[in-house]
């Protein structure tokens, strides 16, 4: 069970450290970090504050420690993936709206004669 | 520059993607049979000489800055038609597969019946069709779904031979299902209680490429199609219950 847990400590600081890592590269913005950083924090400290994990254990009313926090964490995670879904569909509807309207707008440039392609 | 000229103006809209071996012949035998009429290429960013050719046959043409699917691309041209104030708009394939012989009796079909969408159908008369055994059960299967929803029988749902009138347009360039729009284009029609018609017209076979739908492909859009349709219903529902708890 401590083995298990040492894993989850392991893989909370490993995602902390990319995420950070990450945000210092400008490879993600920091309002899509917010989120796996708090889901990392929260793995972190769950895997290392045993009587908060079995405090959660109970309230879940699951027989081990590791299986709530993987009931957790796979929570956490399927919320996390629908939220950047719905982003990603709001992302990708603003996008072709905004090809839409620079194609449009292009076309009408090149009517009145002041651009070729 | 194209141009609506007067209030029965009609453009002719083709999307296109990587159509280089088709669609020169697709604009030709749309200004031979109805000469006059605009023709308008969207080019759904193709990699090949889509553009060139197309403009070679006397095509305008409005060119995506990127990849959208057919959808989108479909889309833009109707949003293009409305900004320029045609009444009519009617779609034909960039790969050949419709017959612009058959535009006249799709635009004389629009303009008597005064419904807002006019499907080209293979099947409307029972002829046989050319197709595979998967279409054709894919096709049997839309119409059993789209016979409740819409009212009335659709002989042939995933026709992309269609005409619009202005209605529709401004639905359409507003709202329009970005893949694989055909079917779904029909329950968002149903959803603003507008009509359809179909007239027979002769599907040819195309004159270069393959279909971008598969075998294994078929399945995702059955699917997805499926999925559209049904948020599309909710959709109706819930606007026809807030007009009935509205009074």
């Amino acid at each position: 069970m401590d083995r298990l847990l040492d894993v989850t400590t392991a893989l909370s600081l490993l995602l902390l450290g990319m995420v950070l890592f990450s945000v210092r590269r400008a490879h993600i913005r920091v309002e899509y970090s917010v989120s796996w950083l708090v889901a990392a924090v929260a793995m972190l400290v769950l895997s290392l504050a045993r009587p908060l994990l079995d405090a959660v254990r109970r309230l879940l009313r699951v027989p081990d420690s590791p299986l709530a926090l993987f009931l957790l964490g796979g929570g956490v995670f399927v919320l996390m993936f629908f939220r950047f879904s719905v982003i990603m569909s709001r992302l990708r509807d603003d996008n072709i709206a905004l090809a839409q309207r620079v194609a449009i707008l292009e076309y009408h440039i090149r009517s009145l004669g002041g651009y070729e392609n | 520059m194209i141009r609506a000229t007067g209030p029965d103006s009609l453009l002719v809209i083709v999307p296109a993607f990587n159509e280089e071996g088709a669609v020169g012949d697709v604009v030709h035998a749309v200004r031979e049979h109805v000469a006059g009429t605009p023709v308008l290429v969207i080019d759904d960013c193709s990699t090949d000489s889509t553009i060139a050719v197309a403009r070679r046959a006397g095509a305008e043409i409005l060119s995506l800055p990127h990849h959208l699917g057919l959808g989108g691309c479909v889309q833009a041209g109707y949003k293009l038609a409305y900004q320029l104030g045609f009444e009519y708009v009617i779609r034909v394939d960039g790969d050949g597969q419709h017959d612009p012989a058959d535009i006249p009796r799709i635009l004389e079909r629009l303009r008597s019946s005064r419904c807002e969408m006019v499907i080209g159908s293979r099947f409307v008369n029972g002829e046989a069709a050319h197709n595979g055994l998967a279409r054709s059960l894919g096709i049997r299967f839309f119409r059993m779904v789209l016979r409740p929803i819409l009212g009335k029988p659709v002989h042939d749902p995933t026709s992309g031979f269609v005409g619009v009138n202005r209605r529709a347009l401004d639905v359409f360039s507003r709202s329009f299902p970005l893949e694989y729009p055909e079917i779904e284009a029909l329950v968002v029609l149903q959803r603003k209680r507008f009509r359809f018609e179909e007239v027979p017209v002769k599907m040819l076979s195309r004159r270069a490429g393959r279909s971008s739908i598969t075998a294994v492909k078929s399945f995702y859009y059955i699917a997805h199609v499926l999925l559209g349709v049904f948020v599309n219903v909710l959709k109706y529902d819930r606007r026809l219950r807030r007009a009935g708890s509205g009074g």
